[in-house]
């Protein structure tokens, strides 16, 4: 992003902004040269869901960062549902049908796409659940996960659904090699296993857990995994 | 010579005559992104100066006893230990680097002849101690000088060990880790005012610890919603009152603050009170929330006020008044116009900190350009000063500076569109007692001291 305690020089600065104005707008629009000088609420629109697609790419997204561009996208939405209608101002008919397409295109799927990129967001904090095909769901309707306090770190699994992937949930498995799971799984509490507040034994210094802790912890995962199938038909 | 008798005025920002002292840190124009300097923060008496960076390192600055033999030396920071708070971490299960940077250091106070302090990244707190060594022990009955076990037929006779004196040797070691209790990013740390226990915070809870307990934690604020699409607020801030420890804050991302009382109930998601400033709909833009987002959240020394920082001002809260600050001070007014470009490239979503200074009369935060600024509660001034090492002969005063916002610009001052966006003052600290003030831009620390001291 900005180079580290380089002082920038006022040209590269005025040709920077030039480069921001100029690559969200389609190059190929007669419109571009007639575009007004403000910015417009639309090209504020693709630089917020640009932001957000780079903030949810993060292994670890911030969330503040997120929350905040999600929260300024919605409030550019909400001002520009109503505006579909385009200013009296008469513009090449070609600029219409692309804002057209944008707000149609956003309106119709905006809350099912935003809805699903935070869904994303639990779901990268969920990768702790083993690979296993789930039929894709639709929209994310996270039923209530009956986890144990001691896994809250799984407790964030949400169903697996409209990823920002095509090929789902395998995909985010292909280069992970799960016999790391096999055995080293429990290792040192300091691994970031679990965050939870109340811990029966002390587990500083306790290195393994035994066969009986690991079993319970093995079922509540596949049985984590069988809570989140989609509802039945009578919800 | 004997101290002649001061009558300590309450004097603010501007009475001040700031000058340079010191400057710690790398010349190179070129910075190593591990020497950023992430946190800073002085000791409960001054003496002792820490920061952290993004590599995961602490280094503590002590500052000398004035010597008459060097008065020149006046009561100046030099190194006095150094070590690897935090190191990189790879979580296995979600295939996550955790990193190292040191986001908050807090001291506790002074018990014995060590030094204890919590530094903390995003996961993992520490309690380091920081102890001198300046006596070893001689003539042992067990091993000889260079530590190799003595042969037990060989002894025949016993003798005490004697202590001798040694070149001081300051050691750190870590105590305590506090780990696996935050899923999100750790923001903050408060040292509770019973010297007993402290809180963490991350985006969406506040653990409360005991000082001496490592595998548990006690969680007080929880603001995860069942639904993660439902999210649209984090905790951004949180500290301790400095004397009621039932009593804390934490801040978010709307704007809000909220104070809750650890007695009312375990779960503090209700608050006692809710802090929140009417928004102005004159000024209201697409970013409103944005630069209403608070990044430091500071109680005064004397537990009345509160200070919190958004992205262009700095308020001051009375505990009694929860429906608006105080006073509201502008930090850079002049960026407001400028908050599309800002937060095209980000930099609308910088965290700044803000301090108060010993007596509560001033206060100060950082800025663009390594400026940072100052207000003086009492007379209402303010002043911007610049840290830079073109200033940094010394003892030189320090000259206020002045951004011109449009039209002609004058001599000395520098315009808006010149400022460097890159050379961001994000953290500050002020000597609790004394004036001298310590300011990291980038990979420096800067110190000033007023001629005056």
């Amino acid at each position: 992003m900005l180079s580290k305690g380089l002082k920038r020089k006022r040209e590269e600065e005025e040709k920077e902004a030039l480069e921001v104005d100029a690559w969200w707008l389609d190059p190929g629009l007669p419109a571009v040269t007639q575009a007004p000088p403000t910015l417009a609420s639309s090209s504020l629109f693709d630089l917020s869901v640009l932001k957000l697609h780079h903030s949810l790419r993060q292994s670890e997204p911030d969330l503040r960062h997120l929350v905040l561009v999600v929260n300024t996208l919605r409030r550019i939405q909400a001002s520009m549902a109503p505006a579909v209608t385009l200013p009296p101002v008469p513009s090449p008919p070609i600029v219409p049908n692309v804002a057209d397409n944008l707000l149609a295109s956003s309106d119709a799927t905006l809350s099912a796409s935003m809805a699903s990129l935070l869904e994303d967001l639990s779901h990268i904090e969920g990768l702790s659940q083993a690979p296993q095909p789930l039929a894709d769901e639709g929209p994310p309707g996270r039923p209530v996960g009956g986890t144990s306090p001691n896994l809250g770190a799984l407790d964030l699994l949400g169903p697996a659904t409209g990823c920002l992937l095509d090929d789902g949930l395998e995909g985010l498995f292909e280069d992970i090699d799960t016999s790391m799971y096999d055995s080293e799984l429990w290792v040192p509490a300091s691994e970031g296993l679990k965050p939870a507040p109340e811990d029966g034994p002390g587990k500083e210094g306790a290195p393994e857990l035994d066969e009986a802790e690991l079993d319970y912890l093995m079922d509540m995962l596949v049985g984590t995994q069988a809570l989140e199938r989609p509802p039945g038909p009578g919800r | 010579m004997a101290r002649s008798r001061r009558r300590r005025l309450p004097r603010g920002g501007n009475d001040f005559q700031w000058c340079f002292s010191q400057v710690k840190g790398a010349v190179d124009e070129d910075v190593a992104e591990a020497d950023i300097i992430s946190t800073v923060e002085f000791n409960y008496s001054g003496d002792l100066l820490a920061t952290g960076d993004k590599g995961g390192r602490v280094v503590i600055f002590q500052r000398e006893q004035e010597n008459k033999s060097r008065p020149h030396s006046r009561g100046e920071y030099n190194v006095y230990s150094t070590f690897q708070s935090h190191e990189p971490e790879f979580d296995y299960l979600k295939s996550l680097e955790i990193e190292e940077k040191i986001n908050k250091i807090r001291w506790l106070p002074q018990q014995n002849a060590a030094h204890f302090l919590l530094s903390t990244n995003d996961k993992t707190i520490k309690l380091w101690k920081i102890s001198e060594r300046d006596k070893r022990a001689e003539g042992y009955n067990l091993k000889d000088e260079d530590g190799r076990l003595r042969d037990p037929f060989r002894i025949t006779a016993l003798r005490v060990p004697i202590l001798k004196p040694m070149d001081l040797m300051v050691e750190a070691s870590p105590r305590r880790i506090f780990a696996n209790a935050h899923t999100y990013h750790i923001n903050s740390i408060s040292v509770n005012s019973d010297h007993e226990t402290y809180l963490s915070a991350d985006d969406l809870r506040i653990n409360l610890w005991h000082l001496e307990i490592t595998d548990r934690s006690f969680n007080i604020v929880d603001i995860k919603p069942a639904n993660m699409e439902e999210l649209t607020e984090v905790i951004t801030a949180a500290e301790f009152h400095p004397h009621q420890c039932n009593v804390f804050v934490y801040s978010s991302s709307k704007g809000t603050i909220r104070l809750c009382d650890m007695r009312s109930s375990a779960l503090c998601d209700r608050h006692s009170k809710f802090f929140e400033e009417p928004e102005d709909p004159s000024s209201r833009s697409f970013f409103s929330e944005i630069i209403s987002s608070i990044s430091d959240v500071k109680f005064s020394h004397s537990g009345r006020y509160m200070m919190t920082r958004d992205y262009l001002s700095v308020k001051v809260w009375d505990l009694n008044m929860e429906n608006r600050p105080v006073e509201t001070h502008q930090v850079h007014e002049y960026l407001r116009s400028k908050l599309c470009s800002l937060y095209e490239n980000d930099c609308i979503f910088d965290k700044f900190e803000c301090c108060w200074n010993g007596s509560d009369s001033a206060i100060m935060t950082g800025s663009y350009n390594n400026f940072f600024r100052m207000f003086d509660r009492n007379t209402r001034r303010d002043v911007t000063l610049e840290a830079s090492r073109e200033n940094s002969k010394p003892r030189a005063s320090l000259k206020p500076r002045k951004v011109c916002t449009g039209g002609k610009r004058k001599k000395d001052e520098i315009s808006v569109d010149s400022l460097d966006f890159n050379k961001k003052i994000l953290h500050t600290a002020w000597h609790p007692m004394e004036n001298i003030i310590a300011v990291a831009a980038t990979n420096n620390l800067y110190i000033f001291q007023d001629k005056i001291n």
